[in-house]
């Protein structure tokens, strides 16, 4: 679900996060598969050079989990990195990092998930998450939900259990969609830009 | 270990020791006081032997995750460095430098970029190029992510043979920022990653003999 759905209608922080989104045309490359313009890129870097507009995304997810016994962020690599740790310190939760296959040094899981052509692998360390700890997962966005589906599948390996998915981007597919592999989903803003090309 | 260029700029220090910037506008810490969070900081770092392959004893910061005040110190000593100190950046090496930059960023007031592998960025980007043991690899920065004469701070998990955060200066002091330090939690001496530095100075809170 939409932030602004959700409590957050009208909040002047949500339009200060979207306007300092980046959309970067035909990145990775050009396809028409998402829509007659090709691919348009959601750029979060440069809300990371807003340190007003960063400082409420961390803000907005930190006033939603504080009192929801959040024990685990897990942030998938390596965008979900530049969110997690600080929501993670925020509300006093342990910090997992989701990565890609090779990376994690220590004995791994992994989950298999689907890409516009071919496959990918998320990994997790062993002994990260214990069952029963109550688990939010982060990335920058969720266009099919391919990844946080893993990413959830993860979890649920160890026994733990996802409260809730959290992205800072939710495209139009996610839209009118409040779950995700049956585990809520919060999205605090809509693409960027599509409107000028449209 | 230290040259006579660095001499007056390095102190000697203990396996376990806060390092003292030599930035005018730093606070140096005192040699004999360690920081008392240091220990557990260093204590939860997990060593993995044999990886990424053989011989090679690896950091783990992972843990340190895991142990939410050992997190929570590594942050805040960072944070009180460079808190109103004018560091309008923080520069963060991928991917570990990713978790350990943006919260240092949000806490002091500064920008955050990434500075990452190649062609994973969307935008226009500059990039330099550094060797590794067999080739090479490129670091690369949005262009107009930095401007010039922002005052900037490094951060990424280790520094081993320092090749990468001497790309990383080199890519930030051409499009004019001055880097007031390069931050670490590990360092592995050993590999003399600090001489790469040239003039920056180098801030560490665990040194590894292992390597």
């Amino acid at each position: 679900m939409f932030a602004a759905e959700n409590g957050l209608k009208g909040d002047p922080r949500l339009e200060a996060i979207s306007a300092a989104i980046r959309v970067v045309p035909n990145f990775p490359k050009k396809s028409f598969m998402f829509s007659r313009t090709g691919i348009m890129f959601q750029d979060i870097t440069t809300l990371l050079l807003d340190h007003k507009a960063f400082k409420h995304t961390i803000d907005i997810f930190v006033d939603r989990y504080k009192d929801m016994q959040i024990s685990v962020v897990a942030g998938v690599e390596a965008r979900g990195f530049m969110f997690g740790p600080s929501i993670a310190l925020a509300i006093g939760a342990k910090f997992v990092p989701l990565r890609k296959p090779g990376k994690l040094p220590g004995k791994v899981i992994s989950e298999s998930y689907e890409l516009e052509y071919g496959h990918d692998r998320l990994e997790m360390h062993v002994d990260a998450v214990e069952p029963l700890e109550r688990v939010i997962i982060i990335d920058d966005l969720v266009a099919t939900g391919g990844t946080l589906s893993a990413a959830i599948s993860l979890m649920e390996s160890q026994g733990a259990e996802v409260v809730e998915c959290a992205c800072v981007i939710g495209l139009p597919e996610v839209k009118g969609q409040h779950k995700l592999k049956g585990k809520p989903l919060y999205v605090l803003v809509e693409p960027s830009g599509l409107d000028e090309f449209c | 270990m230290t040259t006579i260029d660095q001499e007056n700029k390095k102190p000697p220090r203990s396996e376990l020791a806060v390092a003292a910037s030599l930035d005018s506008e730093i606070m140096a810490t005192k040699e004999d006081v360690q920081d008392p969070r240091i220990p557990k900081i260093a204590s939860s770092i997990r060593v993995i032997p044999d990886f990424p392959k053989p011989g090679i004893m690896f950091q783990d910061i992972t843990t340190l995750l895991l142990d939410t005040e050992a997190f929570k110190d590594t942050i805040d000593i960072f944070v009180e460095r460079y808190k109103g100190k004018g560091i309008s950046v923080v520069a963060g090496v991928e991917a570990r430098g990713f978790i350990f930059g943006p919260p240092i960023a949000l806490a002091i007031g500064a920008k955050f970029v990434p500075m990452r592998k190649p062609k994973k960025l969307p935008g226009k980007v500059i990039s330099e190029e550094y060797s590794l043991e067999y080739g090479t690899d490129k670091i690369e920065m949005h262009v107009g992510a930095v401007e010039p004469g922002e005052r900037a701070i490094i951060i990424d998990d280790l520094i081993a043979t320092g090749g990468t955060l001497a790309a990383a200066i080199r890519l930030l002091e051409r499009v004019g920022v001055t880097i007031a330090e390069c931050a670490c939690v590990i360092e592995l001496p050993v590999l003399k990653g600090r001489e790469k530095l040239g003039e920056t100075p180098l801030f560490i809170l665990v040194t590894s003999d292992a390597a």
